[in-house]
Formats: structure tokens, sequence, C-alpha cells
């Protein structure tokens, strides 16, 4: 089963080049050291088949003969300006072990000017027809389609406003496919003054045509860097590299503990978004560690779990500050909603030796979770004993819980603010956005908090 | 990529002009060793085959080809033709086509009306073929940068007559003004009549105002000279870095070096550091829409107060070198503003720091933290900080940084502008020059300092909110 992912904007971009080389690496690392070889073939073509078009030379990739030809991947890129595409592609050729293919990109002159308005009413019908040609193509090489997965940001133009108006594009022209989107939260002191319009209206639009909204937060992950990763100087590239991280870590084959299923977009979607009222979606793994410590560091899997769980509970982006003192009780002492977070539906990996022998009963818990989530379906575990990466146990968590609330509330609460004042609405009227757009938006909102906060 | 083109009127607009296309061509070629015309350089210069007597334009191609012959993408115009031959006669008179060039012989006499007016109506055509010819040699525009003064005829009254001109006939393309305003001890009479009555045009037609006060340029020419001589006392052999872009200024015009030559490569130095991001590559690139887009929260406050650090780059290597948060604490204090106004004590609206060199993201979020406290936000932009990031640092320098501020102390500079107009206005001194000239009325004095007028009380408003406590906006509520 393979994916198509659709690369919008800078960020969007950067993260699939980033991504792409992440998998790679996994595939053909050390993890192979701790499994079979038969296991790890299977391992390899999986993840070939799953991201990469493995057989087609394109005709681009006109090799000496001691260059080898690399997989292509599955990928859609669109931007409004040249600059980062081409990056992009060169990284990836430099890279040797993979390239795009050059005819899969979709770029115009000038960018979106940090402006949804602009990116969603202006750019996003002229790119259509051209971007759903390509993306037709990629679907066709396909030779059992799983869905598509769209990487973008939330606080730009291109990302946030081309990004939505292709995601209702998709979902028209391909109604009964997964459409997953993964989404960046931008720092909350700011890259983009607008970025909260920005990603208000995005989230709203968003929340009518995708099946599942991936959220990474920038906070959460530049604090990953400095205080785990311990990177002094962080880039958006080590930003990059954790998000690559972890999402490969969650959509990296992996099987269902009865063995019958792989963790493939349908799959995924059915156990974590019961509702389409409840689509937003975190991801949490364990262990973060550098290269150097790795050495160090030794790791077991009811230790690694206990951590996962507490982060889960007391909503903790990372393993370090964990406030161990928010703990689970029963729905009739609740005293406030506020207290751990609630669950609606949660989907662990864990990928390692051994990782059928450990223990996952603490996350079946039903007072984690929702009283109208069916007790089976609100937890589901797949393994994949392959290590992953140089981490010899490595768990990650897939939940749709209660943590988006809180950022969520924020954004709304300071583009409201915003749009009281009328600050930059004139220009978003510029492109024929009007203020009952905006006002659907924050509508939208307000309702999805509300539906969360009453978990 | 996407192109600019530069218009250069008057005196002022022409001098700061001609600096400028000297530093974009010492920034191009410290970065492109090649001589190869790649898309950074096609974004101010085009390639031309310069064998043809119409040159013949070499498109950039896969960004590959040699350079043969670089013209910039220029309009220059003045009215009286000292200034334009020049620089013609200089090294930088290849660089211009001549049929990029218009001059008239009389010169605007420091009256508005004569350039807006008169002038205007008479090179109307002109100068529209010109545009149009420049712009049709673009494969995608992008802005056009208008350098003028506003104290004087040509630069006030042409200068902003061409911005209207642009308006109507190129509507999608963003329009930022770099204007030199008149200091208080301005020698020309009738600068206050010229300013007012060219800013009213600026706010209505304008989509970005970058204002400098040639009094602000003389302070901060003086503080590198004091610094450069500073150190000339530890060791005799250092000296301002020779090729550094902020002092450097041969090149351009022939002969003796002028006393506004120096003044002039900071302000080029800012449109070189503004346009940065879009020309070269960055991992935050942030584009010129990007910037009317975020620091323009209402359509008529569009003036921007603008900083550079570092101003200097020491060679010497007994000195340290000034530490990357100095320079960000630098761009935040008065002496290395470009225009004179106390921004720390105001409100700001949005602020934009465009960064360039090898600085991390994890630097310019540390700087910002740590200099948030002491400044004012409005209540609605708490965090309202625009980033760029472009990898290619300045010539000379290992990093340096643009502020571009959109803060309500600007109303201060407007209302001293206001009140010297009104000095004279309300003596009716030397208002016959004007309203002698056809097509000029009494009334559009009046019109022009209602503007002016509603445009710092639109400020004042907002800075009215400064300190108060906000309790946001009533939310919706949704039926749960």
């Amino acid at each position: 089963m393979s994916l198509v992912t659709v690369q919008l904007g800078q960020c969007g971009n950067q993260i699939g080049g980033q991504l792409f080389t992440t998998v790679l690496e996994d595939a053909y690392g050390k993890g192979g050291l701790g499994c079979t070889k038969k296991e790890n073939t299977l391992y390899q073509d999986a993840v070939l088949e799953r991201f990469f078009n493995a057989e087609e030379p394109s005709g681009e990739t006109r090799m000496s003969c001691s260059q080898q030809v690399t997989p292509t991947a599955r990928a859609v890129m669109v931007d409004m300006e040249p600059k980062v595409i081409q990056q992009t592609i060169q990284e990836a050729k430099k890279s040797g072990k993979w390239h795009y293919c050059e005819k899969a990109q979709f770029c115009q002159k000038r960018g979106s000017g940090n402006n949804w308005a602009h990116g969603y009413s202006h750019h996003g019908p002229q790119a259509r027809d051209a971007v759903m040609d390509i993306v037709q193509h990629e679907v066709e090489k396909c030779d059992r389609f799983g869905g598509f997965l769209s990487l973008m940001s939330l606080a730009g133009g291109t990302g946030s406003g081309v990004g939505a108006y292709l995601t209702e594009c998709l979902r028209e022209e391909y109604p009964h496919s997964f459409l997953v989107n993964q989404i960046v939260w931008p720092y909350g002191t700011g890259e983009v003054i607008v970025q909260n319009f920005n990603a208000a209206l995005t989230l709203s639009h968003l929340y009518q045509s995708s099946d599942a909204i991936i959220i990474f937060e920038n906070d959460n992950l530049h604090k990953i860097c400095s205080q785990l990763l311990s990177i002094k100087n962080i880039s958006f590239q080590d930003i990059n590299s954790v998000i690559s991280q972890e999402l490969a870590s969650v959509l990296q084959p992996a099987t269902s503990a009865d063995c019958c299923r792989t963790n493939l977009p349908g799959e995924l979607l059915e156990r974590l978004v019961p509702d389409p009222q409840y689509k937003l979606l975190n991801v949490r793994t364990i262990p973060h560690t550098s290269e150097r410590a790795l050495a160090f560091s030794s790791f077991t899997w009811p230790g690694l779990l206990k951590h996962l769980r507490q982060m889960l509970i007391a909503n903790a982006g990372m393993e370090e500050g964990v406030d161990w003192q928010v703990k689970v009780q029963s729905r009739d002492r609740r005293l406030s909603s506020g207290d751990f977070t609630s669950s609606l539906a949660n989907v662990l990996f864990l990928r390692g030796k051994q990782c059928e022998t450990a223990d996952t009963s603490p996350f079946s818990d039903p007072r984690l979770y929702s009283s109208w989530v069916p007790r089976d379906a609100a937890f589901s575990v797949f393994h994949q004993p392959r290590p992953f990466h140089s981490y010899e146990k490595y768990a990650s968590l897939l939940s749709n819980s209660q943590s988006p609330v809180g950022p969520l509330g924020v954004l709304v609460g300071k583009a409201w603010n915003m749009f009281a004042s009328r600050a930059y609405v004139h220009q978003y009227l510029k492109y024929g956005i009007a203020e009952e757009d905006f006002l659907d938006s924050f509508a939208t909102l307000e309702q999805v908090i509300n539906n969360y906060s009453n978990l | 990529m996407t192109q600019s083109i530069v218009v250069q009127v008057g005196q002022c607009g022409n001098q700061i002009g001609c600096r400028f296309w000297d530093l974009a061509l010492r920034e191009h070629a410290s970065t492109n060793k090649g001589g190869t015309f790649d898309e950074p350089l096609s974004s101010f210069f085009r390639n031309v085959d310069a064998r043809y007597s119409e040159p013949l334009d070499i498109p950039v191609g896969r960004g590959r080809e040699k350079i043969c012959n670089l013209k910039a993408r220029a309009v220059l115009v003045d009215m009286e033709e000292g200034v334009v031959s020049e620089i013609l006669k200089g090294p930088l008179g290849d660089v211009f086509d001549h049929r990029q060039l218009i001059t008239d012989v009389s010169g605007s006499g420091n009256n508005w009306a004569v350039g807006h007016m008169m002038y205007g109506s008479l090179y109307r055509e002109q100068i529209s073929e010109a545009i149009r010819r420049t712009a049709e040699m673009c494969d995608c525009l992008q802005c056009f940068f208008t350098l003028h003064s506003m104290g004087g005829g040509t630069g006030s009254g042409v200068g902003t007559f061409i911005l209207n001109l642009l308006e109507e006939e190129y509507p999608e393309v963003y329009r930022f003004t770099t204007a030199v305003y008149p200091s208080a001890e301005d020698d020309v009479i009738t600068s206050p009549y010229n300013s007012v009555l060219a800013m009213h045009q600026l706010t209505e037609h304008a989509d970005c105002v970058l204002p400098i006060e040639n009094q602000s340029l003389v302070d901060i020419f003086n503080m590198v000279n004091q610094a450069a001589s500073k150190t000339s006392k530890i060791s005799s052999t250092s000296k301002v870095k020779g090729g550094s872009t902020v002092t450097s200024d041969l090149g351009g015009i022939k002969g003796q070096e002028k006393p506004f030559d120096k003044m002039n490569n900071i302000v080029a130095n800012l449109l070189l550091n503004l346009t940065s991001s879009s020309r070269f590559e960055g991992a935050l690139n942030v584009d010129l829409n990007e910037i009317t887009m975020n620091l323009v929260p209402f359509p008529k406050l569009h003036y921007l107060v603008s900083s550079l650090s570092p101003l200097y780059h020491l060679a010497d290597v007994s000195l340290p070198l000034r530490k990357l948060d100095q320079m960000f604490s630098d761009a935040f204090t008065k002496e290395y503003q470009l225009i004179s106004a106390d921004p720390r004590h105001s409100l700001y609206l949005a602020c934009a720091l465009m960064v360039r060199g090898n600085v991390a993201v994890s630097d310019i979020r540390r700087n910002i933290d740590r200099l948030k406290p002491s400044l004012q936000f409005i209540h609605w932009n708490q965090e309202g900080w625009k980033t760029g990031l472009c990898s290619v640092p300045p010539v000379g320098q290992p990093y340096s940084l643009l502020a571009l501020a959109n803060n309500s102390c600007i109303r201060h500079t407007f209302t001293n502008l206001r009140d010297r107009f009104y000095k004279l206005y309300k003596r009716k001194a030397h208002l016959h020059h004007y309203t002698n000239v056809d097509g000029m009325e009494a009334g559009q004095f009046s019109q022009a300092l209602e503007s002016l007028t509603g445009l710092v009380k639109e400020y004042e408003q907002l800075e009215g909110t400064m300190g108060r406590v906000h309790e946001g906006a009533p939310r919706l509520q949704v039926a749960s």
C-alpha cells in the first residue's frame, strides 16, 4: 500500500525532504542488525512500497555507470516561489540515496506573502488543474493507493491558504481516499504576525475536508531539541528532523497485536477518529536522545511506557519536565474537567526487541477515555520487532485527546482579539475573503474547543 | 525569482540610487565569483548583449550564462541634468540604458506644484513609456522602489506623480517608497510645504514608506567615524574595513568624495538588506509582499521606522567582534535608527527583524525574548514579530540585522512637520509660487494638511490604548 505525500509551502517541502531521508535511513540503517535478514528485507520492501517508486528510472536520472538508479519519492511539491523546491530537490539528489521526480512540482514566481486569502482565493484556483494532474499521475503509479499525507504549516500563506484549498480539491476528486494533514503549529511568540488569522482560517477549513489533522508544535519541538538532544543552535533543520522522526515512527510498517493488520492510514483512522467532530491528533514519542548519549543509555519497556502514559495524562510534549502529580481519577470524582488529559482513542507503536512482551494494560484503563467510547475500541497496539533507527526500543503514541485544546484556545483568543480591532483584516478582504468567513471560522473552532473540553 | 524596479527621482533620489547600484554590484560580485548571470542578479539587473544599438536582452535561463553586460532595472528622472550626467560620466555609466533616463533642464525650483503638476503632465508619456519598457523586460515584477526626497521640488513633486502613475498602471505591483524627510534645520525654506503635499500622496498611494532623516544619517556617520578613529589610535594600520559596504563609497561618481555619499551608503544598505531575502536563499524567507502583509495593520499606517546594525565591521584583530546579542540590542537604540524617533517609549504595532548571515533561529528567538519586556506592543499584537533569515551575509560582515518597526512614535515626526508647515501656511508665505502653477488649487493645501492631521490622530488613538489593561473581546458562545 502506498502513500502519496503532498508537500505544501516552504515548511511542507522542507519537512518532506527530511521525512523521506529519515524513512530510508531507518530502512537501511542499523536497525537491520536487530532482526533476521528476512524480516529486514520484508521491512525494506514495505518501506519502499509505501513511500517510493522503486522500479521506475525516470528520464532525469541518466546515470553514469557508477551510479545506480535511486528510488523516486511519491511526492507532489507545491510552492508559490521556486527557491525552496529547488533546494529540496538538490538536497535529495546530493544524498545519492533517493530523488524527486522533477516533473512532480508546481511552483509560481511570486509567493503568497503570508496572506491566507491570497493563497486560498488566488493561488489555489490557479494551481488547481496543474496540481491535480500531478497528483493523479502519482496516484496512478501506486499499485495499491493507501491515502494522502499533506505536509503544511499554519502560519504562512502558501502552506496554509493553498494547502486548505488543495485539501478541499483532493477531497472532491478522491472522496473515498484517506486524507491526513500534518500541520506545524507556529511558535507562540510569533514567526509571522498574522499567523493566528492564517491558522484559524486554515484549521476551520481543514476540519471540513480532512480526515485527520496531526499537530506538531514548534514550541514543543524546540524544547525537545534544546533539552533532550542538547542542540545549542537550533535550526529549522533540527526541528524538521524531530518531526520526521516522530512521523516516521508512526508511519513505518508495523503490525497490529493480532498480527493481521498493518498501520496504514485507513486502519489508523478507523481507530482514532470515531466521530468526525474529533479530528485533532498528536504524536508523543519516547525516547529522544542524541547520538552520543545513546551509547550510554539503556531502556526498558516498563520504564518507557510508564513515562509515555504520564506524558499523555499530564499533557507533556516530551519526557522531561513531566508533572507526576497528575493522576487519573474516575469520572465521578473529577471536580473539573481540567485535571488530566482525557483521550478519545490511542494507538501505541512499539518498535524494538521484545516489544510483544511489553505490558500495555495501563493504556487500556477505561478511566483514561471518554465514557461514550466502547471499551475495546479505544486503545490498540502495533508492533514492529525490528528496531527503529539506532534506538533499541522506541515507543510512539498517536492520540486523539484533549491536548490541543490549550493551544487552540490561546490561538483563537489572540485571533479574535486582533479581529475585534479589525487589524490586518483589510489585507484579507483585498483578496475576496469577507468578514463572514472570519466569523464562520471562529464559530467552527469554538465548537471544536467546546467538544474537546467536554470529553 | 521576482524582479524589482528602482525609480530614482530628483537629486537626492539619484544620488542614493547611484550608491545603491554600486553597492548592489559589489555585493553580487562577492557572492557570485563565477561571473554567471544567476537568479539573484536578475532581480535587479538584466543581462544584455551590448553589441547591438538596441541591446539584446539575454534571459536568465538556467542561471548559468556568463555575464555580458549588466543593465540596471532602473528609471532615472530629474528635472535638471547635472546629477544624472555626472552619474553617466562615472564608472556606473554603463549600467544605465540611455532610454531609461528622463531629464529636463531647468529644475523644479523647490516647488512641489511645479514638479507634480507641470512636469508631471509634461513628461507623463515619457515616464510611462520608460517604466513600461523596463517592466516588460521583467519576468515577474514584484515591486517598485521609489527613491526621492520630500523637501525639494522634483523628488517630492515628480516622485509622487510617478507613484500615482504606478498605482494606476500597475495596481498589483507593490510600491515601496524610501523618502528622505527634511530635518528641522533644512536649508530649503519651502520644504514643509513640499513635504506635506507629498505626504498626502504617499499616504494614499504607497504600500509602504520608509522615512529617513538626514540628521540621523549624519549622526550615524559621525558615530562610525568616531569608532574608526578610536581604533586607529590603537593600531596605526587598522581602519574600517575597506570593502565594507557601509563606508566605502568609491565608484559611482568621479572626482572628489561628496559629503552626502557616506550618508547615502547607509540608505543603500537599507535597501540591500530589505531585498536580500527575496534575492538569496535562507531558512526563513521574507518576501517583500510579506513585509507589507505583516507590518501594515491598517491601510494608511504604513510608515516604518528602520534601523540597521551593525554599522561597521572593525577589521582590527585586537578588538573583539561585536557579539550577536549586541547587534540586536543596538538595533533598538536610537543611535542606529535612520529617523529620529523614540520607539522604546511609544507603542509598537508590529516589528520585523530581517537577519542576514550565520545566525540560528534560536539566537533570534532568544533575543526577541530578551528585548520584549522593554518594548510596548499593542494589546492585540503582543507577539507582533516577523522574522526573516537569509543565509548570505552582507559584504565584509558576518551578519547583519535590519529592524523595521511600525511604531506610533512616528507621529512626533509628522507633528513636527505639520507645525513647520503651519508656521508658513498661516501667513500664506510663498503660497503664490504654488498657486500660480497650472492645475494647483489652494484647496490642495488644506486637503494635505487634513490628511496629515488625520494620520497623526490615528496613531495617537492607538497609542492611547497603551498601558491600559485590556480584556479580550467576548468570545463567541457555542451551544453545548
